[in-house]
């Protein structure tokens, strides 16, 4: 799938990129433009666990009893299908998100950004919840 | 390829040409992958066959291109269906009613077109959010608000549509479609109109001045499917200056007629302009909508005990909350305004009550000066401290209530709710109470709290609504049941009069059909006769609350 092949090449150059510090590059601006999109839409529910949240975290603290991180951009295990079918499917009161919402390009950034830390993308397990 | 509903495989490549060439082939999709997206994952009808299916949607840029989709749609008379944000969870999603027709996207027209900082209206697309709106004030020091719903990743104009309702001041907010000022539509012959003076071809009134001159056709376009709205004013208000919110206390089980009498009066002679809240500390209200401690002194649970179905005996318990100083009722009324005036408006409002309810007592919080120092900001939505919707903040915490957690181990994929409205009187919430709690019961219907202790929300100036709420599940057979008891308490509050505010599309049929049963439902064929003449083919959103273009109207009532 054309997603995932793009998201292999970009991580590990992202990996070569973090590794040589180096500045300006298009994976640095890859991540930007992924936590942007992350936090135009993920970071409501997903980001700290406050009383204005709509609950994904506080749902996934409760989940992994401290097994996991519960903030989402906390963990680097998350694979790129996961992070796909949750944000295309929606899972237990999450809702799923249109092309017209968050577009393929935008995704591809938002997955690089979660993974920034997950060094080799291969054998990542499928933990979400 | 899937092809929508009633439409030949020429037709549809043709029309495929023509919308590609309209908004370009990239906002044109019609891969499975893509066209599953647009359903709604809280759909009661999760994996069956009746779940709509979306063959293809089109997501046009401007007024303009939704003109042309609509008039190729029109055209080679395809099935329809426009969306603002597609937000409408459980009541929806993103789905249309009639499997197998096309979506028209509108989430890519998100302008906001004008602020009137001076006349505090706005003018909106479609895809233009809640979050957006205040982002955009606070970006550009606009000192204006607006009320909030809690789902703020909504559209104003879906929400709208649907009547929504939010929950922050009363006039021209709270009920969403009462402030609309101004509609820009698209006819499913692919016309388009202005209403109120902006029929003139002038925009100089039309956020200022609902009518023009001749019919004011503003709400056929609600809970209905004559038009495609492509623009929509809103009057909102200024910036906060103060808010003030306050109980009043009341000790007697009788007293609850004076409390909702009194506030209708407050209300209607706008005293009290915030979404009052009322809640019973001697039933042990508690419920989606409040902050409250459970009962837990067991002298006070063995009276809340419910026997052979009947409410717990007011006497007893009433005598309990004198000796333990616990009101059978309170009222929490809310003021939005600077806080010298607020003062004003609620020492009339104690000097009422203590005249009309002898032996009532007040709770009084500290007044908000906004803008909102850190430390009430951190308070906010926590226990005795004031709800960020109240106050026009956007905030999803009412959805966090129905994620997984530890009331809620095992959650569903969603929620399914039923709203009936009721008649804002203490004679009428007592009966209400009554009905929901003794079928809920009879039904299997999970009780959200006990319906003795359960409140309406009070939302309207004359009228409040009770919520009954289901989990919707994965397995088809308790979905089934799920609707099964929806349907017979929804007829069962209909006897009564009590009709529901909206309703989830797949059940538009019988809940339109149970509502509007007078005169063998000459209004819903009013609703028809106005489709004919509107949609001659039927392509817009064939089915939406239970009005069906003639060449489907038995096949969609059956
Ligand atoms: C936990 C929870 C809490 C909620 N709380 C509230 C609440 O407090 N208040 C409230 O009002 N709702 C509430 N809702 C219901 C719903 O989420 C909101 O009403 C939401 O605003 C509707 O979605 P939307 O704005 O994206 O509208 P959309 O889904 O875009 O539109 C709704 C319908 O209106 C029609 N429509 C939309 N746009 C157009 C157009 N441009 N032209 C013609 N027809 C159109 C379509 O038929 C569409 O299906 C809640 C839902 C949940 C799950």
């Amino acid at each position: 799938m054309r997603t995932v092949r793009f998201i292999t090449w970009l991580s590990v150059l992202l990996a070569l990129a973090l590794t040589a510090s180096a500045q300006d590059t298009a994976e640095e601006t890859a991540l930007e433009r992924g936590k942007a999109v992350y936090d135009e839409w993920c970071i409501i529910c997903h980001g700290e666990n406050d009383p204005a949240s709509g609950g994904g975290t506080a749902a996934l603290e409760f989940l992994y009893q401290g097994a996991l991180p519960a903030k989402l951009e906390d963990r680097s295990d998350m694979t790129p299908e996961l992070i796909t079918e949750l944000v295309r499917r929606g899972r237990f009161g999450m809702p799923n998100f249109r092309l017209t919402e968050i577009s393929e390009q935008q995704l591809d950034d938002m997955i690089a950004y979660l993974r920034r830390d997950s060094g080799d993308v291969g054998d990542a397990n499928d933990s979400g919840d | 390829m899937a092809v929508p509903t009633g439409v030949s495989e020429q037709d549809w490549a043709a029309a495929l040409e023509g919308f590609s060439a309209v908004v370009g082939s990239e906002w044109v999709f019609t891969e499975e992958e893509h066209t599953s997206l647009y359903h709604d994952v809280y759909s009661i009808y999760q994996g069956e066959p009746e779940d709509p299916v979306v063959p293809a949607a089109v997501a046009p840029y401007t007024a303009e291109e939704v003109q042309q989709c609509v008039r190729i749609a029109n055209q080679y008379k395809i099935p329809i269906y426009p969306i603002s944000t597609g937000k409408n969870l459980g009541y929806g999603g993103s789905a249309p009613v009639y499997s197998g027709s096309l979506v028209l996207d509108l989430k890519r027209m998100d302008r906001i077109l004008n602020v009137d900082v001076e006349k505090a209206t706005v003018l909106v697309e479609p895809g233009v959010t809640f979050y957006d709106i205040v982002d955009h004030f606070e970006r550009n020091n606009i000192p204006l608000t607006l009320d909030m719903p809690d789902p703020a990743w909504g559209s104003l104009i879906g929400n709208a549509l649907e009547r929504g309702m939010g929950h922050t001041y009363s006039q021209h907010g709270r009920d969403r479609w009462s402030g609309h000022c101004g509609m820009e539509v698209v006819l499913p012959t692919g016309d388009m109109i202005r209403t109120g003076p902006g029929a003139s071809g002038s925009d100089v009134l039309w956020q200022d001045q609902k009518y023009g001159i001749g019919p004011d056709v503003h709400g056929i376009f609600t809970q209905s499917n004559y038009g495609v709205i492509t623009k929509m004013g809103f009057w909102i208000r200024p910036a906060h200056e103060g808010f003030r919110h306050a109980r009043v206390h009341v000790p007697r089980f009788d007293d609850i007629h004076k409390l909702v009498a009194l506030d209708t009066r407050l209300h209607n002679m706008e005293i009290c302009n915030g979404m009052s809240v009322m809640a019973s500390p001697l039933y042990g209200s508690f419920g989606p909508m409040l902050f409250m401690p459970p009962v837990t002194d067991p002298e006070h649970l063995a009276l809340l005990e419910v026997r052979n179905g009947e409410r717990p005996d007011p006497g007893p318990l009433a005598a309990y909350g004198e000796r333990n100083r616990l009101a059978f009722w309170w009222l929490e009324l809310k003021f939005h305004g600077p806080n010298s005036v607020t003062q004003a408006q609620w020492d009339y409002a104690k000097d009422l009550f203590s005249r009309e309810i002898p032996g009532c007592w007040f709770e009084e919080y500290e007044p908000l000066e906004f803008p909102l120092s850190e430390e009430v900001k951190a308070n906010l939505n926590t226990y005795g401290h004031v709800e960020m919707v109240n106050i026009g903040i956007p905030s999803l915490h009412r959805f966090a209530m129905s994620m997984r957690n530890q009331f809620n181990p095992e959650p569903g994929v969603g929620h399914f709710w039923f709203a009936p409205m009721i008649p804002k009187t203490g004679e009428q919430i007592l009966l209400a109470q009554e009905v929901l709690q003794k079928n809920c019961e009879r039904l299997g219907i999970p009780l959200l709290a006990p319906y003795y202790s359960m409140m309406p929300l009070m939302w309207y100036p004359r009228a409040g609504i009770f919520l009954a709420g289901w989990n919707v599940h994965a397995d088809p057979e308790r979905n089934r049941r799920t609707r099964e008891q929806y349907v017979e308490l929804s007829q069962i509050c209909a006897d009564h009069g009590w009709t529901e505010y909206r309703a989830p599309a797949p059940l538009h049929d019988q809940i339109m059909r149970m509502s509007n049963g007078f005169n063998d439902h000459a209004l819903l064929r009013f609703h028809e006769t106005l489709k004919d003449a509107i949609d001659p083919n039927g392509i817009l959103s064939a089915g939406r609350y239970g009005i069906w273009p003639q060449h489907l109207r038995e096949e969609g009532q059956g």
